[in-house]
């Protein structure tokens, strides 16, 4: 057991990139795959309806643990190597299409049916009226809750330690084994995921409060 | 008074046929929507169609631009079958307008960007063209100053009249309105009308789905009464308040034309 220094400090705060890299790339994958998911799922094509569905149910209805493990022990199964890198990121990026996918199908149902017939009545195809007309409305509406899902995915990253993922948790973890000082180094770690996420927190209850407003 | 007793209707010519169904057919699950309706209405034509909440009117005017599908039946537009799943169908809505009655602007877009989004992105127009025409058509239905205005701005007979400055704006060779003035208050009824039949005048093809029996009066070449999902009785307005024929109809104008003065206008 040695003491803890200003060098552990610095390793655990310099595991915050990690944190902050894989949230960032969890919330772009699952952005792209929950604007499929929003979209299959609030579309006409009753197959992909369906899937949609049954992927939000699967997703919704299993711990995020149990969807990282299985993004790292699953490839392996079919002969490709994922590191906890990559794990980290299929597994968060899937687990967040599922939430962003549901979330922004509510938004896009929030759209009153009028607005689409409407759009539809002047002539719109598809994907005009999603954009131009569907979308816009449905993103006020989004928003809000999107970043408070942000938060949860930035707090859910922590997971990924457990795969081996070095990142904010990790580092906290690798410290304290060695300095054996769990109350000022989880102390720092969870101060730190609180820096980043209140002000997020605070930012969405802010536009909340805003179209509450605007709603009236 | 939206429209005077006294005004005889405006005369005016006729077209080709523009509009054709036969037998047309339509459930929701089992209950019989439309049942065999045969209308037909030429260019220029101005048809009221009235009737019980639940007799099939909107659902009649939606089949034409297929905002709702029909089961059976022929549906020709301007020339064109409609079928369900009719690849193209956009080029059929985009010639035919259509007013809600809850006006259905869309809330994140000024008036005269209301006006403009359909002419810009499905005709292709400029936007210097889309805005010149956008700002004629404000003129027309009395509301140019409110060009710059957000839906939620504006009261909701100006916000129907921008709905049909919308509408007039793809050029439409016919429009259709579903109860375009039940949704307003009293005070604002007259404003909206007051621009229809301005409309008519300029030749419009119209079918309106409303019970402002004045507007039908005086406006209407034809009026058109269903019952059940059934066209029970069509004649011209006067013949129609004068003498209606069946025992359904003069139930209903019974029921909505004031006591004693059946063929008056409506209050």
């Amino acid at each position: 057991m040695r003491v803890l220094g200003e060098s552990d400090v610095l390793f655990i705060l310099a595991a915050v990139r990690w944190t902050l890299l894989l949230s960032v790339i969890a919330f772009l994958g699952g952005a792209i795959g929950g604007l499929f998911v929003a979209l299959a799922r609030t579309g006409e094509i009753t197959p992909l309806r369906y899937v949609a569905m049954g992927y939000i149910k699967i997703f919704q209805g299993t711990p995020l643990l149990m969807q990282l493990f299985l993004a790292f022990f699953v490839p392996g199964i079919f002969g490709f190597n994922v590191d906890p890198w990559g794990a980290a990121a299929l597994g968060l990026s899937l687990h967040a299409s599922a939430f962003l996918g549901e979330i922004w199908r509510g938004s896009i149902e929030t759209v009153p049916r009028g607005q689409w017939e409407a759009a539809t009545s002047l002539g719109f195809r598809y994907w005009a009226k999603m954009a131009l007309v569907i979308v816009p409305q449905a993103v006020r509406i989004a928003v809000a809750p999107t970043i408070g899902f942000l938060v949860q995915l930035i707090k859910g990253t922590s997971l990924a330690s457990i795969i081996g993922f070095v990142e904010l948790t990790r580092a906290g973890q690798i410290i304290n084994n060695a300095t054996f000082r769990p109350f000022t180094i989880f102390g720092l770690v969870a101060l730190v995921y609180f820096v980043i996420c209140w002000p997020l927190s605070a930012y969405s209850r802010r536009i909340e409060r805003k179209l509450a407003v605007a709603g009236r | 008074m939206t429209t005077s007793d006294e005004t005889a209707p405006i005369p005016h010519a006729l077209g080709d046929v523009v509009i054709t169904m036969r037998q047309v057919n339509k459930w929701y699950g089992s209950f019989h929507v439309l049942r065999d309706i045969d209308l037909s209405v030429r260019r220029g034509e101005r048809i009221v169609i009235c009737g019980p909440s639940g007799s099939g009117k909107s659902t009649l005017i939606r089949c034409l631009n297929q905002l709702e599908a029909h089961q059976s039946g022929d549906i020709t537009v301007d020339g064109v079958a409609l079928v369900p799943g009719l690849a193209g169908i956009e080029s059929v809505r985009r010639e035919i307008g259509m007013v809600f009655q809850r006006f259905n602007l869309f809330p994140h877009l000024t008036a005269l960007e209301n006006c403009t989004l359909a002419p810009m992105k499905v005709r292709g127009l400029s936007r210097a063209e889309a805005e010149a025409a956008a700002r004629t058509y404000l003129e027309r239905v009395h509301i140019p100053e409110q060009a710059g205005k957000y839906p939620v701005q504006l009261s909701g007979g100006q916000q129907q009249r921008v709905a049909i400055a919308r509408s007039l704006c793809m050029n439409p060779k016919i429009m259709l309105f579903d109860e375009p003035t039940s949704a307003l208050d009293p005070e604002m009824v007259n404003e909206v009308l007051d621009v229809m039949i301005e409309l008519a005048l300029s030749g419009m093809t119209m079918l309106v789905v409303t019970h402002e029996m004045g507007f039908a009066r005086r406006v209407a070449d034809r009026v058109v009464f269903m019952d059940q999902g059934e066209i029970v009785e069509q004649a011209p307005p006067a013949a129609f308040f004068g003498e209606p024929r069946n025992e359904r109809t003069q139930r209903f104008l019974g029921q909505i034309l004031p006591a004693g003065r059946s063929g008056a206008t409506a209050g």
